[in-house]
């Protein structure tokens, strides 16, 4: 699935910042699908905390774009000869959304892998401030 | 009063191990408005920087989408024992450093 | 596994709102190395050694609380402040607060929450309940009827907890931040569209109270993480 396929149902803002932070990703060089891995839950209760891991064999950089969130590029890693490929954060999601990995592998090629999540919200807003 | 808990597990030469990180930091996302309305200013933690005996083993670039109280885990592969130092970097000139002593178990 | 033996013989439907809770969110929780909590419980520690280990060799148990202290029936913190009076009280929220809260209710974490046993609590404990069963606000809804009556259905699209008190201090996906019982109570009151009773209220500790004997055989589970 060509990278414009996969951004052809996203509003356009969405698709212009997460292209943007793709382009940045890979300085322009093409971004194949797979090798890369995320892991995380398909469907989650909060989207304020919300575990990943990104594993990459061969991986010297590694980041996570969210095409939905306010500002798209959750974080990057770059992983040094000491590292091995592996990372895991938590992250905030502000809505159900197809989050797409990225990945540098040490032969210069880059690698994306999008994965859809599902966010649910709590019925009980209680609209408190702290 | 800034904490971090660093976990490390068991370390043995060349072999990989986990290091797990938790930083008590708000992450204030820069959306939020408080009572009156006013945007609360965005303040994150930017990077995070890992060294060891000096030199640069892993780095992170933090956006407001990392939820509050940053937890980071990545695994490391060393060849002998020495110092791993861990510095958070960020907003309002915050920064933080934690360091490991890395000594290999039996 | 005692724990849970003997939360199974105690009252068969008890349940903890971990229970409820995501595999991804209960591994949060269970995992020291990730329950952002524990940066409170290690706070609470340092503080701990700072400020009362002057006078407490050993730290206090945290599970007998509420309790009757100087004639007043009071919760862990109320206690705290009445130990550091003269200095200024700290309120529910301070960070100093949920810090030592979170510390030692964490020592005593795997314990089963016991009911409160002794003579002079009961009137306390029905004043208590006959809060929780209290309709309350614009929706006139009391405690009871959503825990009690509608525990295990849906709201939209999450469950109705039991709505035990077996955790606290948690850390809440929801405020991104530690906080008390008495702010997650609060917080229930206002989204019923009443009017969260005032800080200094009596009715808070006679709720933790009966939530205390309501939730008498779950283990606590401090610092507990919930969404």
């Amino acid at each position: 699935m060509k990278r414009r396929d996969l951004f052809a149902l996203l509003p356009l803002p969405a698709l212009a910042q997460s292209d943007e932070a793709l382009q940045r990703f890979s300085g322009g060089r093409p971004l194949r699908e797979g090798r890369v891995q995320l892991e995380v839950a398909p469907l989650v209760e909060n989207g304020n905390a919300v575990p990943v891991t990104l594993r990459c064999e061969g991986a010297v950089r590694l980041a996570l774009v969210a095409p939905q969130n306010p500002v798209v590029e959750l974080a990057s890693f770059r992983i040094g000869p000491f590292a091995r490929p592996e990372v895991s954060t938590r992250i905030r999601m502000a809505t159900s959304q197809t989050l797409v990995t990225l990945a540098e592998t040490v032969d210069g090629q880059c690698w994306q892998q999008p994965v859809r999540v599902l966010v649910t919200l709590a019925a009980c807003i209680e609209g408190e401030s702290p | 009063m800034t904490r971090a808990i660093v976990n490390i597990g068991p370390v043995r030469a060349n072999q990989a191990f986990e290091v797990r990180t938790l930083l008590q930091h708000p992450m204030e996302n820069g959306q939020r408005s408080d009572e009156n309305g006013k945007r609360i200013p965005r303040r994150i933690v930017t990077e995070v920087e890992v060294r060891f005996e000096g030199e640069l083993a892993w780095s992170a670039m933090l956006g407001p989408g990392i939820a509050a109280n940053p937890y980071l885990a990545f695994w490391l592969s060393l060849p002998s024992e020495g110092e791993l130092l861990i510095d958070w970097r960020g907003d309002e000139g915050f920064s933080h450093r934690e360091r490991v002593a890395i000594r290999f178990a039996p | 596994m005692t724990a849970w033996l003997l939360m199974l013989a105690l009252a068969a439907p008890l349940r903890s709102g971990l229970e409820d809770m995501s595999p991804a969110l209960q591994a949060l929780q269970r995992d020291d190395s990730q329950n952002p909590g524990m940066l409170w419980v290690r706070q609470g520690e340092h503080l701990f050694g700072a400020q009362c280990q002057r006078c407490h060799a050993q730290p206090p148990s945290a599970k007998r609380f509420p309790a009757l202290s100087e004639g007043k029936l009071m919760n862990l913190g109320q206690r705290i402040n009445a130990c550091r009076a003269p200095a200024p009280a700290w309120g529910s929220e301070a960070p100093e607060l949920l810090a030592l809260t979170a510390f030692l209710g964490h020592r005593e974490r795997g314990q089963l929450v016991e009911a409160p046993k002794d003579a002079a609590l009961q009137a306390d404990l029905r004043e208590g309940e006959r809060l929780f069963r209290q309709p309350m606000g614009q929706l006139g809804l009391s405690c009871a009827q959503c825990h009690d009556g509608q525990a295990g259905r849906r709201l939209g699209g999450s469950v109705i907890l039991q709505g035990h008190a077996n955790g606290y201090p948690v850390y809440r996906l929801a405020w991104q931040d530690m906080g008390s019982l008495q702010r997650r109570l609060r917080g229930c009151m206002t989204g019923v569209r009443a009017e969260p009773f005032a800080a200094d209220d009596p009715a808070w500790t006679l709720l933790e109270l009966y939530l205390k004997q309501r939730g008498a055989g779950l283990p606590i589970e401090v610092p507990a993480v919930r969404p």
